[in-house]
Order: C-alpha cells, then structure tokens, then sequence
C-alpha cells in the first residue's frame, strides 16, 4: 500500500501563458517514455525480478508517480485558464473538442496510452535493461522541453526531473551489476 | 569531466538549410560511475533538493540546447 503526501516532490512554478507547452509537456504525461509508463513498467516488473532489486523497482515506480503530479501540474496551470481561441491557436483544438480542459493519458501528437508502451519479459536482465534505457529516453525527452521554452521557472522544475531519470538509470544499473555478480560463489584467486 | 559530446555530421554542398556544423549530446556521470562506492561526498539537504540529487558524483548540470 502507499501513503501519500499532499505536496509535489518538488515545487511547480510556472511563470508565462504558454498553452503550447503544456501540448508539449503532456509527452511525459501521456507517452511512451513518460512518467505513467515508468511508474507501471517498474511496477508491474517488480513482482517477478530477483529478491535484492525488488525494493528498488517499488521505490523507484512510486517516484515515478510523484513526476506524474508534477508534469500535470504543469500541464494543468498552462491550459486551466486558456481561453478556447487561445486552446486552438495552441493546437489544443482536438483536445479540447474531445476532453474540454480535463487532462488525458496521451502523447504530444494525440496518440492515447497504450500498455503497449511497457513490457515485462520475466528475464530480470531484459527488463533491467529496458529500463535503462526508458530512463536514459525520459531525460532526453526532458532535455527537448527545456529547449523549448524560456520560462526559467518552468526549465527549474524540468532540469530536477531530468536529474532524477540520471539518477534512476544509476540505480538500475547498480541492479544489474547485483544480478550479474554470482554472490553465493566462493571464490578463490 | 565534460558530460557533452561533440561530432561534425557531413555537410553537402547541396544541402537546402544552413548547416549545424557542431552537433552535441548529452554523457552524464550515470554512464561512468559503475557501482557507486560508499562514503562519496554529498549536497547539503538543502542543495540536494535543488538539483536533484544527494550525490556531486551524479550532478548532471543540463544548460540547454548547445546549437
């Protein structure tokens, strides 16, 4: 079970009327690298990996979730007071023709979440490694949105997530390097 | 260490647009610690909100879109 904390991981400021943005954003919302196909990837994987990482895909899937909030904090203070022409001119205009401004499980381009997304292959080393390298994926996506806005306080909160995927993808990797290591073998040099 | 890389992509003669000579990417620390070793150095509790780790050895400072 969860306890949960009414208070974002770290702090949301967002500083400049930008309904673009938050189409831009949404990518981690709703997208194959973003912060709901991390936090059930790791999740859903953790019951079938070896006893020492388990703790490590629980931990790491629940700070996956407290990156949903803040993603769609953002995505909500962008479009919560944008005006239908301004939603439209943000080519927010299917969007809000199918969701008014409620905030939905898709990619940038539209395409809603798909479990097809994630994977769990039951082999610990295959699903370790895909989740390197959706970590290593999610920073990237990270570093194409602090390219593309100037709101400093927006790029804040951005930059602190993309540090915490840099961190994520050390842990796994350390993961691996347990289950790789034959631990129980005596050795002898 | 660096945590950018740099390569010079061919550029045409024909090529429609104005080149990027220099493209660059990202290596951040992850990439090179291995195992993380105990007893590193850390951010004050503090600082370590700020930037989003506890550790100096895994800061990976992003300024932006080089070109």
């Amino acid at each position: 079970m969860w306890i949960y904390e009414k208070k974002l991981q770290y702090p949301v400021r967002v500083s400049k009327c930008d309904p673009m943005m938050a189409r831009f954003l949404i990518e981690q919302y709703g997208g194959a690298d973003g912060e709901l196909s991390a936090a059930l990837r790791y999740l859903n994987q953790r019951y079938t990996i070896p006893d020492q990482v388990i703790g490590l895909l629980t931990d790491i899937g629940t700070e996956e979730f407290a990156h949903l909030e803040m993603i769609a904090t953002m995505v909500y203070k962008l479009t919560k007071d944008a005006t239908v022409e301004q939603l439209k001119a943000a080519g927010l205009g299917a969007h809000y023709a199918n969701h008014d401004r409620a905030l939905f499980y898709n990619n940038a381009a539209g395409v809603p979440w798909t479990a097809s997304y994630i994977q769990a292959k039951g082999d610990p080393i295959a699903d370790l490694y895909e989740d390197i390298a959706a970590e290593e994926k999610a920073r990237a996506t990270y570093q194409w949105l602090i390219d593309m806005t100037d709101d400093v306080d927006l790029q804040d909160s951005l930059k602190f997530l993309r540090e915490r995927e840099v961190v994520h993808s050390q842990r796994f990797r350390e993961a691996v390097d347990i289950l790789i290591q034959d631990r129980n073998t005596k050795k002898f040099f | 260490m660096n945590q950018f890389r740099v390569y010079c992509p061919f550029i045409g003669p024909f090529d429609p647009c104005p080149p990027i000579r220099e493209k660059v990417y990202s290596t951040p620390p992850n990439l090179f610690l291995g195992f993380q070793p105990p007893g590193l150095p850390q951010f004050n509790a503090h600082e370590a909100l700020k930037l989003g780790t506890l550790w100096p050895a895994l800061y990976s400072p992003y300024p932006g879109k080089q070109t």
